[in-house]
Order: C-alpha cells, then structure tokens, then sequence
C-alpha cells in the first residue's frame, strides 16, 4: 500500500486543488500540505525498501507478469524521494514567485498532475504502463508551461507540445513491436523474454531498442534530440522551469537507465552509440551556452550538457568488466540526484534575482553582490557545485563518473567530461561576475523590465523565495562534505539495478513463467 | 493482409512526418493525429493477426476457449487512442490560442523565442 501512496498522494491533492475552484489560498494550503504530505511518504517508502529490500505492489491483485506491477527497488524509492523533496521546495518557492493570476487557474494542481506522472513513472514496472504515466506527467507539464498565455509561452508550448508528443509516438511504438517480439509487457519477464529474442532476432530487439532510445533521448533532451529545450524552457516563470529541469529531464534519463540496465539486452552496439551521443551531449550542452545572453537561458542549455555526464554512466554499461559497471551506473545515479538539487536551485536563484532586479539579461544586471549578498553566496557556492568543485556534491559526482571512465578505459569520453566541467565553471563565472560582481549598469528605460518586480520584496516574500534555496544548498553541501550515506545508496542502488535475476526473483516471475505462456520465439511470416 | 497493413502503417508514418514538417499549425496538429493512428496500427499488427475468437471466458470456465485472440493489444490501443485523444484536445486549443496571441498560424513567424 506505501508503494502506491507516493502517486496516490499528488493525484487526490490535484483533484482538491481543483475542486476548491478559485480559492488561492486553499489551493496554496494544499499544494504546499500535499507536497509535504509526498516527501513524508517517499521518506517512509526509501526506510522501508533500505531495509527490507525490493517492494512490490500487485495493483488489483493481479500477479506479474499478467497486471500492471509497481516496484520500488533503491534507485526508484531514492528518485521518488528527490522528486518529493523537489517538489516542496518549488511550492514553497512558487507562493512568493507566481502571480495571483496562475494560482488562481490551477497552478497547484498541474503541478501535482506532473508528480504523479512522474512518480509513477519512477515506480512502475511495466513498460506499457510507464508510457501512460508519461503522459500524465506530459499533460501536467503542458498545462505549466503555457498557464498564463503570453505570446512566449504559447510558441514555446507548441515546441514542447509536438516534440514530446512525436517522443510518445514512438515510444508507443517501440512499446508495440517489444509486445510482439515477447508477449509481455512487465518489465522483468521482459528482461528474460528479450535475452532470448536477441539471440534469434537480433535484427528486431535492436529496432525495438532504438525506438526507446529516440523517444527517452527526445525526453531527456540528448544531442541531437536537445533542440527544443533552451527554445521552451525559458518561457514559464522561474518556478516552473525549476521543477521542469528538476524533473522531466530526469525522468527520461531514468528511463534510459532502467531500459538499459534491466529491461534490454546487453548490445555493444547501442553502448558505444551511448558513449558518442553522452560525449556530444556534454559538449555542446555547454558550447550553447556560451552563445546565450540571458540568464535563464545560459543555465537552461547547461541542463542539456549535465544529461550528458548522466548518459555517459549509462554507455559506461558496455564495459566489459562487471565491477567498473557497478561504479557507472552507482555514479550515474550518484549524478542524478544531484543534478536536481543543484541545477534546479541555480533556476530558483535567477528567479529570485529576476525579483529583485526586475530582468534577467545579464548587460542589465549587475551590483548585486552588494544588494542582496546572501543571494550572491549561495549562487556561488551553488555553481560552483555544478562545475564539480569540492566541498559540494557535484565534486564527488563528478569524480565517480570520470573514475568510471578511466576504469573502462574511455579515454576520449573521460577527458571530454574533465573539459566540460572546465567550461561550465567557466560559464557559471561569467553569470556571477555579470549578475553580482560588476558595477550596476546606467538604469535604462527597459522595455522587458517587469512591472511591479523591481526593487526590494517585502521580508515574507524574500524568506519564501530564499528559504528553498538554503535548504538545497545545505543538502549539496552536505552530501559533499559527508558523502559516505549518498555514496553508500548510490551503490547499493545500482548494485541492485544491475542484479537481474534478484529484481525477476523479487517482483515474482518465475523461471518456468519463460517457457510457457504464449511466447512465441518465431515471428509471423 | 500482413503485407497490406505493413504498407499502410508506412504510409500513415510517412504522410504524418510531411504534415509535421509543414509550416502551419493546423497541419502540425493533423501530423500528430496521424501519428497516434500509426502507433495503434503498428501495435495492433506487430502483436500477431490471427483469425481467432475474442477472449471471453465462458460462465463456470477459468481460462477463454482455446484458439482466442490475444486481448492485451485490443486493451493497449484502447488506452493510447484515449490518451492521444485528450492530449490531441490541449493541442488543439492550444494551436487555436496560439493563433490568438500572435496573429499566425506559420510556424516560421513563431520563433520570438529563439536565439
């Protein structure tokens, strides 16, 4: 019953959200309570799956592989617990940073429409049934990203909108032709059913296999599949585009790493294809940025480039030696989770920066150190966690990932992640001394000024805005200078992930199951 | 039959890529349609076509009499034609609001957002 609450949860706290119509403060009440309410139940459900191992929910009573079941191994009960923790922070974020107008239209209960999605995205295990929890998260997203119908968010919305709905075409279809290679659609009887098809089909399992890796790569913005990211994610206010780059990215990144790791055979082909598209991704995530002028923008591509390193844990599966594998994926997972804390912190900061100083160019920024230092200090110390400098945790997800790298001896890979992170620090330098560090610029008349925004919020709103912010930061922090817990999980998790026959064995598919049944190894003439 | 659907699900994939790539929105939408349909027909086909009963279990019986179709492609495209069918909805609306706030439906002339 845990297992389902963390879907459970957002999905009755929309519903309120909506059934209470226009009333902001009741929906401020309950977006915020339900947030809290996830993070209470995702906190219980990691304690439980910490100790007792795997957790399996049979929804209706139907066994794998016949209903749709949800999982929750480390990796999933560890994402879903970020995801939560995200979430409250963006809520409590958002009461200072949204306009009365958005919440009074259903903010708060779009906002839980996508952590439904996305939650059950992290727990199911059916591949069937993680494309109708997409679709969830999808529609959730859509609804956030044009709520309050500026000219900019409506072009970005048609973006998004046809490109994410092109990824769920295909992934529908990659779902189709797995179903017809395997009869099955349950994530670990898949595992066992397509070993078998790969050796008397490769042809077939590799096709199926693309079209996953198109439409997560779609999802998860990969080069050469990024292109829609920095053109829609700047639109929405800061808010939206915190929780969009802390979640929905990841998510497909999540995916990639559960396909590949579980549900897929093991192919050199589609590996090394992931080392090539991980290299590029990294490089020119962050090249792109260097072209942006603004400061959602820069840390918008930045999203695209920090894919990459992910990616890279995942193509580092190909590696031929099974303990190298482990430190992969161990600190792909490792780099997930900080990439939420961090990148969607920087988005919460220009965001705040974007209230006090009423623009987001960064020619019109400036002298901020001086007005508002606290938030000087923690996008300081925030970037610099993104660019893999001690003491934060970006410094050891950096380091496992390049260990991973040199351990599967990936050279060109592996110096390619070391520059980048040159370049990002870089880049992140270039928004501290353009934001905080120069001199204020002459006050112009500017026409993208925002009204009413400029100048010194009231204390209630600074703290609303800061508080998130120091929370995540003290969590980046934290893990960086005490990593053995995140360290200890990370391993434990992909320990897990890449145990097959433990996760078939625990969901409860038994090894006669591949036999009978009405698999069929030939395909129809 | 199978070669028949095969070339049918190319052309539906093929005519809704060249709608995608149109310039106006209303074709862009029509795009997405088609490829939604594509989808189920690939499903529907890639799943194995037999002449078969449906798969109703008779009253007293545990399992449908043998020689049934398989019922879980029928019950997946039911649930991605109902979803496509939502989502292609807030498409829909959206493309005519975005008609509203910039006065075109060329998708060249909505590239305000871009660098």
């Amino acid at each position: 019953m845990l297992l389902a609450l963390p879907i459970v949860i957002p999905l009755v706290t929309a519903g309120l959200c909506l059934l209470v119509g226009r009333r902001v403060r009741v929906q401020r009440a309950l977006g915020v309570l339900g947030a809290g309410g996830l993070l209470v139940a995702a906190v219980t459900l990691f304690a439980r799956v910490w100790r007792e191992g795997v957790l399996v929910l049979y929804v209706g009573g139907w066994r794998a592989p016949f209903g749709i079941t949800l999982v929750a191994d480390v990796f999933a009960a560890l994402l879903v617990l970020a995801a939560a923790l995200m979430h409250l922070a963006v809520s409590v974020y958002s009461l200072a940073d949204l306009d009365g107008r958005r919440q009074r239209y259903g903010y708060f209960a779009f906002l839980n429409v996508m952590l439904t999605g996305v939650c059950g995205a992290f727990l199911t295990g059916d591949l069937f049934n993680l494309y109708v929890w997409f679709e969830v998260m999808l529609i959730g997203s859509f609804v956030l990203l044009v709520l309050g119908g500026q000219r900019a968010q409506m072009e970005a919305g048609i973006k998004y909108v046809t490109l994410s709905l092109l990824s769920s075409a295909l992934f529908l279809a990659g779902v189709g032709v797995i179903y017809g290679i395997a009869h099955t659609l349950n994530m670990a009887h898949l595992s066992q059913r397509l070993a078998v098809a790969a050796t008397s089909h490769p042809g077939l399992v590799t096709a199926a296999s693309l079209l996953l890796l198109l439409a997560f790569g779609i999802k998860a913005a990969v080069f050469p599949l990024h292109f829609w990211l920095p053109d829609s994610y700047h639109a929405p206010p800061p808010a939206v585009t915190a929780i969009f780059a802390a979640l929905l990215t990841k998510t497909g990144v999540y995916a990639i790493v559960r396909v590949f790791s579980l549900v897929l055979p093991p192919s050199d082909y589609l590996f090394g294809l992931l080392a090539v598209i991980a290299g590029l991704t990294m490089l020119i995530g962050v090249l792109g940025a260097v072209a942006q002028s603004q400061f959602r923008r820069i840390l918008n591509v930045h999203i695209i480039s920090q894919i990459g390193y992910m990616v890279m844990g995942v193509a580092l599966l190909g590696s031929p030696d099974a303990q190298t594998r482990q430190l992969a994926i161990a600190a792909a997972i490792f780099y997930i989770v900080h990439n939420m804390l961090v990148k969607s912190n920087l988005v919460l900061l220009s965001g705040t920066v974007r209230a006090l100083a009423g623009t987001e160019q960064l020619s019109r920024l400036g002298g901020l150190l001086n007005r508002a230092p606290v938030v000087a200090v923690l996008f300081l110390l925030s970037a610099l966690s993104l660019a893999g400098l001690p003491p934060s945790s970006g410094f050891w997800a950096k380091l496992g990932v390049i260990q991973a790298g040199f351990r599967a001896q990936a050279y060109l890979l592996t110096f390619t992640a070391l520059f980048v992170g040159l370049l990002t620090l870089v880049s992140m330098l270039k928004i501290w001394s353009a934001v905080f560090w120069k001199p204020a610029p002459e006050p112009c008349s500017s026409d993208d000024a925002l009204p009413a925004a400029a100048g010194t919020p009231p204390a209630r709103r600074r703290a609303l805005l800061l508080v998130p912010s120091v929370v995540l930061l003290v969590l980046s922090i934290g893990i960086g200078l005490y990593p053995p817990p995140m360290l200890a999980t990370a391993r434990r998790a992909s320990r897990e992930l890449l145990d097959r026959a433990a996760y078939v064995a625990a969901v409860g598919i038994h090894a006669e199951q591949v036999e009978e049944g009405p698999f069929r190894a030939e395909v129809h003439p | 039959m199978f070669v028949i659907l095969a070339l049918l699900v190319g052309a539906l994939y093929a005519a809704a890529f060249c709608l995608l790539l149109a310039r106006t929105t209303t074709r862009l939408l029509f795009g997405l349609l088609l490829l939604g349909h594509a989808a189920n027909l690939l499903i529907f086909s890639a799943a194995g076509l037999v002449r078969a009963s449906p798969a109703i279990v008779p009253s007293g019986a545990e399992r449908p009499p043998p020689g049934h179709a398989d019922p879980i492609p029928q019950a997946l495209i039911l649930t991605a034609i109902v979803i496509s069918f939502a989502v292609l909805a807030f498409a829909a609306v959206l493309v005519q609001r975005a008609h509203q706030a910039s006065g075109t439906n060329d998708t060249e002339e909505l590239r305000t957002t871009e660098t």
